[in-house]
């Protein structure tokens, strides 16, 4: 049972890793683009601009908030 | 009705658009976390490919590949992200470390004893889509034309040439400095990432498929200035002083 848990965890883990990394903000900030995306195309509104503006934007503020590596 | 030379060298050119997308993640992968987990994950992917395309056969046309790409492609897309900002982060700390002429004397990203899951799942998904894309092209042009065989040498013939070169490109590619190669890879990731979840949103890039060069155009030209301004707030670098 425990070895089942373990791996549960470890998955877990890993997508959590996979998708949120070290700033949860840009995922955030990337879901709320797709959702909007969706909602101005589904009402005929040209959006294909509107991602590949959140990445440059959420990229610049997650690496002003960044420690230096 | 098409004759078969027309309906092999369209299929080929194509396919050849998605085995170039399929090759570039892979390779860029496999460089920057180790090969053995990379190419597991490659004939993982193909492995599916082949179980799908096998059960569903001309039925496949009719899958709606939509969701795949947006779960794909929006994945890709905040995983590329990660690399690409510790990627603009460590250019910027510490340059280009220099081209390694022997790629064995540095270890890969991923160093540890287990299974490297996420360079597996990164392939996996690159090969599945992309191989799913290249199966829709081989099955549409094929069936409408009714030259299913030319077409089906059309598409494996592409994703053979492709794989080829990416093949002969694997050296070159494990000599470029880990820093600079993480920055490349996640630039990559996050502009198919971008035009993927997209696609699969239904919404229609500007010039299609030449879409990818001009995200690409674009978030090289992010990195490039992001760098400058990194380079300046880390090191405190000022050309004036």
């Amino acid at each position: 049972m425990s070895r089942i848990w373990s791996w549960i965890v470890a998955f877990g883990r890993f997508w959590y890793h996979f998708i949120v990394g070290d700033d949860w903000t840009v995922a955030a900030a990337v879901a709320v683009g797709l959702v909007l995306t969706w909602v101005l195309n589904s009402a005929h509104i040209t959006a294909w601009w509107l991602v590949p503006l959140i990445v440059v934007a959420m990229l610049g503020l997650s690496l002003r908030r960044a420690k230096p590596k | 009705m098409t004759g078969p030379a027309i309906v092999l060298i369209t299929t080929f050119l194509a396919s050849a658009v998605e085995a170039i997308e399929m090759v570039t993640i892979v390779l860029g992968v496999g460089a920057t976390r180790g090969w053995r987990s990379t190419l597991v994950g490659v004939g993982a992917g193909f492995a599916v490919l082949a179980v799908v395309v096998a059960a569903l056969g001309l039925a496949l046309s009719r899958v709606p590949i939509g969701p795949l790409r947006l779960i794909v492609g929006a994945l890709l897309l905040v995983f590329g992200l990660q690399w690409f900002r510790k990627g603009v982060m460590r250019v910027a700390a510490h340059g280009l470390a220099g081209i390694r002429l022997h790629p064995e004397d540095e270890p890969p990203e991923w160093s540890g004893e287990g299974f490297d899951w996420l360079a597996f799942v990164l392939s996996f998904k690159g090969v599945v889509l992309e191989g799913l894309e290249v199966a829709f092209i081989v099955v549409s042009f094929g069936a409408n034309a009714n030259q299913l065989g030319a077409a089906v040498i059309g598409g494996v013939g592409a994703v053979v040439v492709i794989g080829a070169i990416g093949l002969v490109l694997h050296g070159p590619v494990s000599r470029i400095p880990r820093s600079l190669l993480q920055l490349v890879v996640g630039i990559l990731l996050t502009t198919f990432g971008t035009f993927w979840s997209l696609e699969g949103l239904g919404v229609e890039w500007p010039a299609a498929d030449g879409a990818i060069l001009g995200l690409l155009a674009l978030y090289l030209l992010t990195a490039a200035t992001y760098i400058t301004i990194e380079r300046r707030r880390v090191l405190g670098f000022n050309p004036g002083t």
